[in-house]
């Protein structure tokens, strides 16, 4: 067992754990922290994106171990108490989601596009963007447009 | 995964010394294809040497028209790199071609070498540039470092530090991708300097990364997409699979060189 801390959604925690320990096993089983989901589990769905550090990666595919020390974002951390994030309040709006299962890190993929290129991003660029998150239900239209109108939103917000 | 043993080293010297104490250890840069393979039991190291604390071996430094990328780079950091852009802003392009964001946003320049995974698009950089791979033991010539699938003339725990790509006049990496898993199916990367062209084409090889000699000459003779016309790599020595025959990859090989040198000339 090996030692492990780090700033998850803006709380210090710590733990020992296995060294094998993945990051997503670290957030949902010891933290018991499962909105960020596991489609694949070998790195293709993008179902368990978080933020390290403010860089989205896949939780599948980083040890905790890694993060040692890491600011780390996940799904649950982007509401301010009852009020959704405004990419998360998009996807509602936008019926960007029907079983729910990819939202979580299309969610993190979409703040962190945002956080890289800006608020005003058109469709070509969204769908490109979102080349590393599967979505078995909807067809990626609500989604594309969802995350479009979250990047107006976010735009508004931080004004 | 099977068991393993933790070490992060805080520097490349640290790193050397752990990786020859551990015969079966191996080195983790960002983890994006070793814990893959790991997870699967395809490999099974006894100890795992964590490289992300050196931040020596981050960086991209130009001098005398040489861009040189430290191992530890990431992908994102190289495709969205002021001076890669500036310098050989086919790689830049390159690099923001590899698989999706949040693998560009983990993978490092230096775990995809080390790999030469056939269908990675490092490999072809390196070939048709020139370039020079860095260790802490040595330098070598990117003509003598990739060996064959997943073989380079790394020793074992010989951590590579940099590679070095002098900037050509023109290039362009054109990728036909696998839509699935965004690796290429074929990729080719065209680079011109002086009279002399350089091919190195990625993905359809049965041997990994190589030269296409036949087009390279081709080419320095008349630097057009015509120079290519009724030329062709021979089928035999390409990889036949679900994804695209021998065949197939032979011809998009030839489509994929005319249009990189199209955009370039
Ligand atoms: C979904 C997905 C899609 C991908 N698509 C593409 C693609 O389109 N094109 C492409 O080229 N790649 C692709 N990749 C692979 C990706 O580019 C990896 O980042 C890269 O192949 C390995 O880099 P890494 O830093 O993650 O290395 P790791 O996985 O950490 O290591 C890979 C190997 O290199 C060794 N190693 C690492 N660093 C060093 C070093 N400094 N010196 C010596 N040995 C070292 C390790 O011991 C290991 O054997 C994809 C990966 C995923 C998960
Ligand atoms: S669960 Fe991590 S990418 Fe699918
Ligand atoms: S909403 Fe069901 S997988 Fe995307």
């Amino acid at each position: 067992m090996t030692a492990v801390s780090m700033m998850v959604n803006g709380q210090h925690v710590s733990a020992e754990i296995d060294p094998r320990t993945l990051l997503v096993q670290f957030l949902r089983e010891h933290l018991r922290l499962t909105g960020t989901h596991v489609g694949c589990d070998t790195s293709q769905c993008g179902c368990c994106v978080v933020h390290v550090n403010g860089d989205a990666i896949k939780s599948c595919t980083t040890l905790a171990l890694t993060c040692d020390g890491a600011e780390v974002t996940t799904i649950e951390g982007l509401a301010k108490g009852d009020v959704l994030h405004p990419m998360q309040a998009a996807f509602r709006e936008n019926h960007g989601l029907q079983c729910g299962f990819c939202t979580p890190g299309m969610i993190m993929t979409a703040v962190e596009l945002v956080n890289r290129k800006g608020t005003n991003l058109d469709e070509h660029t969204i769908r490109e963007e979102l080349e590393g998150n599967l979505c078995r239900c909807t067809g990626y239209h609500n989604i594309v447009k969802a995350i479009g109108a979250g990047a107006q939103a976010m735009a508004s917000a931080a004004e | 995964m099977y068991e393993f043993a933790y070490h992060r080293p805080g520097s490349v010297s640290e790193a050397a010394a752990l990786a020859g104490d551990h015969a079966d250890g191996k080195l983790l840069a960002g983890g994006q294809t070793l814990l893959p393979t790991m997870k699967q039991r395809l490999a099974g190291p006894s100890d795992l040497i964590d490289l992300s604390r050196i931040d020596d071996l981050r960086g991209i430094e130009v001098k005398d028209g040489v861009v040189t990328i430290k191992a530890l780079t990431r992908h994102v950091t190289v495709a969205t790199s002021a001076e890669v852009k500036a310098a050989i802003p086919a790689l830049a392009e390159l690099a923001g071609m590899i698989g999706d964001p949040a693998v560009r946003n983990k993978g490092t320049i230096g775990g995809s070498v080390a790999n030469n995974d056939p269908a990675a698009d490092y490999p072809s950089a390196c070939l048709a540039l020139g370039a020079t791979i860095t260790t802490n033991k040595r330098a070598i010539k990117a003509d003598d470092f990739f060996k064959g699938l997943f073989e380079t003339a790394l020793e074992e725990g010989e951590i590579i530090t940099s590679i070095s790509f002098p900037a050509p006049e023109k290039a362009n990496y054109q990728k036909f991708r696998n839509p699935a898993s965004r690796y290429a199916l074929v990729g080719v990367f065209v680079a011109k300097t002086g009279g002399h062209v350089r091919v190195a084409v990625t993905g359809a090889g049965s041997k990994g990364v190589f030269r296409a000699k036949e087009f390279e000459a081709a080419l320095e003779a008349n630097f057009a997409p015509a120079a290519l016309d009724g030329k062709s790599v021979p089928a035999s020595g390409l990889n036949s699979d679900i994804h695209a025959d021998a065949e197939y990859r032979a011809h998009l090989i030839t489509v994929m060189a005319k249009r990189a040198v199209a955009a370039v000339a």
